[in-house]
């Protein structure tokens, strides 16, 4: 008879998504914008994909869709066949700040998620929250104020939040882009390893081709105002990739090359990456 | 340590002098008295407690300083009784009693009410508005409408001191709800959190800050109708600080005036000292307010 822990810290089987002709428009003070329009989209299970566009192609905004953040216009998102009302925590969000309470330290910004959920008591949801410290390598800053963390460690602190409670789904807004590069590509590297060990399906939105090419088995490439599907690739790089890696560079230079084209309009072409 | 030595020996002379140019009739000491006899008072106003005893209550006021010496030589024990039922101590137990009852009242009113009209529109169009008018309204225009409703009752200075604390401390803490940054929200509410858990585990400690400083600042609001409450309406179930303050004018004891005004500073610095600084510097050092 496994233990309560060992219960909730067992791998789940990650979700699969499905977005069918969705749209979202924003009505604002200016009127209403479309922000997205009619993408379609699969995510299989444990599968890993990258959002990747200019800005204004609502890459974050079909991110917030699936967290069930905000509310579709048309169309509809599943989520392993049942639509997306409301966030869960069967879904996850990383943000591109951390998004840390300030109030709390470390070990109780992981523990945030945790105590909301029934099954476990209060001695094991330190334990697993300590688990996922461990897991991003800050089981020695759980007792740390957030304003004395680094940036890359906020970051950390974040993943582990995101990923204490065990969800099928991460969803990761821009959440590497505020490093400096030598935390990042460590970054890359430890959610590498962590995305083969707990296995998760992952959406990733970015604006950095390498970063998308480094991390995802597919990439969505989107188009701007509105936010349109425009190709999808799928990577087959071996893992771990490293971004320095000449494979990694090459492929990325591809799909930078199909961007660049459909950007020589010039009423997109300030939007370059 | 060197700073410390250097405010303390600047009062000491500023003092000093001020002491050897009345001393030397550079103007009416009955009008402006020596800082000894301000000293002399407070000395005599905290250990009068036995002499009282044996008084009506309404001479003590005309306690004088001659009895001084009698009153130290005693012991300890009789020492304490004569702390514990002096005048000063008397009078700061009275008004500490109601500007903690009415501090009370106005923070259990003060914060549910700031919650409310940030989360309802409804409540921020009718009771904000309230607020934000009553706030620029001094409270010790509430004692006349007070004496009405209360008679001249320890209920009326309550009221007084709950009208100037409840609507800077809601204005306060709707501002801090107001302005909690919208990421804290939707990243509680991605790990499930809503309704009043989002309440009370995000967006009140969220808008903690700013809520101990509307704390802070109603706090200053309640003391401040209480000494005008205590000036302005004479109460038979207790004489405060403020009524002191009043009896010495009426007394022509300008050394009671002045020990009371400096005892009333002290009690306002020493508040913040012991109920808000630790809070304060708790809540900065866990954000981190202190880095620049």
């Amino acid at each position: 008879m496994p233990t309560a822990i060992e219960q909730e810290l067992r791998p789940v089987a990650p979700s699969k998504l499905s977005l069918r002709h969705v749209s979202k428009i924003f009505r604002g003070q200016s009127g209403e914008t479309l922000a997205i329009d009619d993408i379609s989209l699969d995510v299989s299970e444990g599968e890993f994909v990258c959002l990747a566009g200019p800005s204004g192609c609502g890459k974050s905004t079909i991110l917030n869709l699936i967290a069930g953040l905000e509310e579709l216009t048309s169309g509809e998102a599943l989520l392993d066949g049942a639509p997306i009302t409301g966030p869960g925590r069967d879904r996850m969000v990383m943000f591109q700040e951390a998004a840390l309470f300030p109030w709390l330290d470390a070990l109780g910004n992981v523990l945030f998620g945790l105590k909301l959920k029934p099954n476990l008591n209060n001695a094991e949801r330190r334990e697993v929250a300590r688990f996922y410290l461990r897991l991003v390598g800050l089981e020695k800053q759980e007792n740390a104020n957030i304003h004395e963390l680094s940036g890359g460690m906020r970051q950390r602190v974040a993943l582990a939040r995101s990923l204490a409670p065990n969800p099928r789904i991460l969803l990761m807004d821009e959440p590497f882009s505020a490093l400096d590069t030598l935390t990042r590509e460590t970054l890359y590297r430890d959610l590498q390893s962590i995305f083969s060990k707990r296995r998760k399906t992952i959406v990733f939105v970015t604006h950095n081709i390498r970063e998308a090419v480094c991390l995802g088995d597919r990439i969505v490439l989107l188009s701007s105002h509105p936010g349109r599907v425009r190709e999808i690739f799928t990577v087959n790089l071996p893992r771990p990739r490293d971004i320095n890696d000449a494979a990694v560079a090459t492929f990325a230079h591809q799909i930078t090359e199909t961007l660049t084209q459909y950007l020589e309009t010039p009423a997109t072409k300030e939007a370059v990456l | 340590m060197k700073r410390n030595l250097l405010t303390l020996l600047t009062f000491a002379a500023v003092l000093a002098a001020l002491e050897v140019a009345g001393r030397n009739g550079a103007w009416d000491t009955r009008v402006l008295p020596l800082p000894s006899e301000v000293a002399a008072y407070i000395a005599d106003a905290f250990t009068d407690g036995a002499r009282r005893d044996q008084l009506p209550a309404a001479v003590t006021a005309n306690a004088t300083a001659a009895t001084l010496g009698t009153a130290t030589s005693t012991t300890a024990a009789s020492l304490w009784t004569a702390f514990a039922g002096s005048t000063l101590t008397e009078a700061l137990l009275v008004t500490l009693k109601r500007l903690v009852s009415g501090y009370l009242i106005g923070f259990l009113a003060g914060i549910p009410l700031g919650l409310l009209t940030a989360r309802f529109n409804f409540f921020r169009e009718t009771f904000g508005l309230v607020a934000l008018g009553m706030q620029g309204l001094p409270s010790v225009c509430w004692v006349p409408l007070a004496l009405i409703w209360f008679r001249p009752t320890e209920n009326a200075i309550l009221f007084v001191v709950v009208m100037g604390t409840v609507w800077s401390l809601m204005l306060a803490t709707e501002h801090g709800v107001r302005t909690v940054p919208p990421l804290y929200v939707r990243a509680a509410r991605t790990m499930g959190s809503r309704g009043l858990h989002l309440w009370w585990r995000v967006l009140l400690p969220a808008a903690l800050p700013a809520v101990i400083g509307g704390m802070k600042q109603s706090w200053a609001f309640a003391w401040r109708s209480l000494m005008a409450a205590e000036i302005y309406v004479t109460i038979l179930t207790g004489c405060g600080l403020g009524w002191l303050l009043h009896n010495g004018r009426e007394v022509l004891r300008m050394d009671q005036v002045m020990g009371v005004m400096l005892i009333i500073v002290i009690v306002g610095l020493t508040a913040d000292r012991i109920l808000f600084a630790p809070a304060e510097n708790r809540i900065r050092a866990r954000w981190g307010l202190d880095k620049n």
